[in-house]
């Protein structure tokens, strides 16, 4: 079950996205390859996480689909714009890649990633959990239908488990 | 060099006979100016998301190529999200402008001085990030050949305009963000903005 990022992107296709916004993991990179090569997709690589909610309201504004990638210590950065999302019932679907949760090589990763869910939830995002491989396109598909048949707010976590990076250095060769 | 342009007076120019321009305006003063100039399913009026109006003139450029997205917003207002100038400099929308409207002012919380007034120059950013039409705007000459770049010319274009600062009359749009959201794609995609 190594090609879940591949289920991953037949998920965002079937789902008609066409703007992929990311703020880059290691866990996305190869999703993010994907993306980047598909001619009928938009890579729009941002600056901080929080652009990419502004990018996806704004996409549906103009009729378009837009995800949104990144790893959980993002999340924090999205939580203002996030109330935009809220009030005006934009559709929004996030992927994000754990970390600060199973075996976390980096103490300033555990404060966000123990805080990511309750973030997102204190913000009316309905947060849904990848624990393994087989789960992460399920999970993900089922998310983006709530997202656009419901016009809901959907974050997938997945889970660090999944993603498998067990330090620095094997963070660094991938 | 003090301002002489007035805020109301260049939005208004810029949105008379705006056809099928599509609006975003960056929360406060910007908003109750694109209100003045008159109400309009056409525009995106943010009440919140401070930093975010030029994302979602990005997100919404690149949705709709074939058409014109202004997006106009406050000094603060984009100053909270100067990152996104380097991503849209990266995307280069053609049909993306953004006119800076500077009073250098927090407008709604009491008139402090924003970085703008110290003589952060918000337009050599822009350039600086892939903007290739970027200028501070000072004057009435100027400003003429200003709207038309906003309007028309080849984008990412990006147009400071130094503004007097000056408390006026609010003119408040909708805000309820459901229905602002609701009425702009249906005036933009039309019974399929409901189908989807």
């Amino acid at each position: 079950m190594n090609d879940w990022p591949e289920q991953l992107f037949g998920v965002l296709k079937d789902a008609k996205v066409r703007q992929v916004a990311y703020v880059p993991d290691a866990g996305h990179k190869r999703l993010i390859e994907l993306c980047r090569a598909d001619p009928a997709m938009r890579a729009v690589p941002l600056s901080t996480e929080e652009e990419g909610i502004g990018l996806a309201a704004g996409a549906w504004l103009g009729g378009e689909r837009s995800v949104l990638l990144m790893q959980s210590s993002g999340v924090g950065n999205c939580i203002n714009a996030l109330g935009m999302t809220s009030e005006c019932r934009f559709p929004l679907l996030m992927l994000v890649t754990m970390r600060g949760e199973q075996g976390e090589f980096n103490p300033w990763q555990v404060p966000m990633g123990q805080a990511t869910r309750p973030a997102l939830e204190s913000m009316g995002v309905v947060v849904q959990h990848a624990a393994s491989a087989q789960e992460v396109a399920p999970t993900a598909d089922a998310a983006a239908r709530l997202a656009w048949g419901s016009y809901a707010a959907v974050a997938v976590l997945i889970a660090q488990r999944v993603i498998g990076i067990k330090s620095f250095q094997d963070q660094a060769s991938r | 060099m003090s301002a002489t342009l007035k805020r109301r007076d260049v939005v208004a120019a810029l949105l008379r006979d705006r056809g099928e321009l599509l609006v975003v305006a960056g929360l406060g003063s910007t908003a109750w100016d694109i209100s003045a100039a008159g109400d309009s399913a056409l525009s995106f009026p943010m009440w919140g998301a401070m930093g975010n109006a030029a994302m979602v003139g990005l997100g919404l450029a690149l949705a709709q190529p074939s058409r014109r997205v202004l997006v106009i917003t406050g000094d603060g207002e984009m100053l909270m999200g100067l990152g996104s100038l380097a991503t849209i400099g990266v995307q280069q929308p053609r049909n993306l402008a953004i006119a800076v409207i500077d009073n250098e002012r927090y407008g709604e919380t009491g008139m402090q001085a924003t970085h703008t007034a110290s003589g952060v120059d918000l337009a050599g950013v822009a350039r600086a990030c892939g903007f290739g039409n970027a200028a501070v705007v000072q004057t009435e000459v100027e400003f003429a050949t200003t709207r038309k770049a906003l309007l028309g010319a080849a984008g990412p274009v990006f147009m400071q305009i130094k503004v007097v600062a000056e408390k006026i009359p609010l003119v408040l749009p909708p805000r309820d963000g459901g229905l602002l959201k609701a009425r702009f794609r249906r005036a933009v995609l039309g019974p399929q903005a409901d189908a989807e």
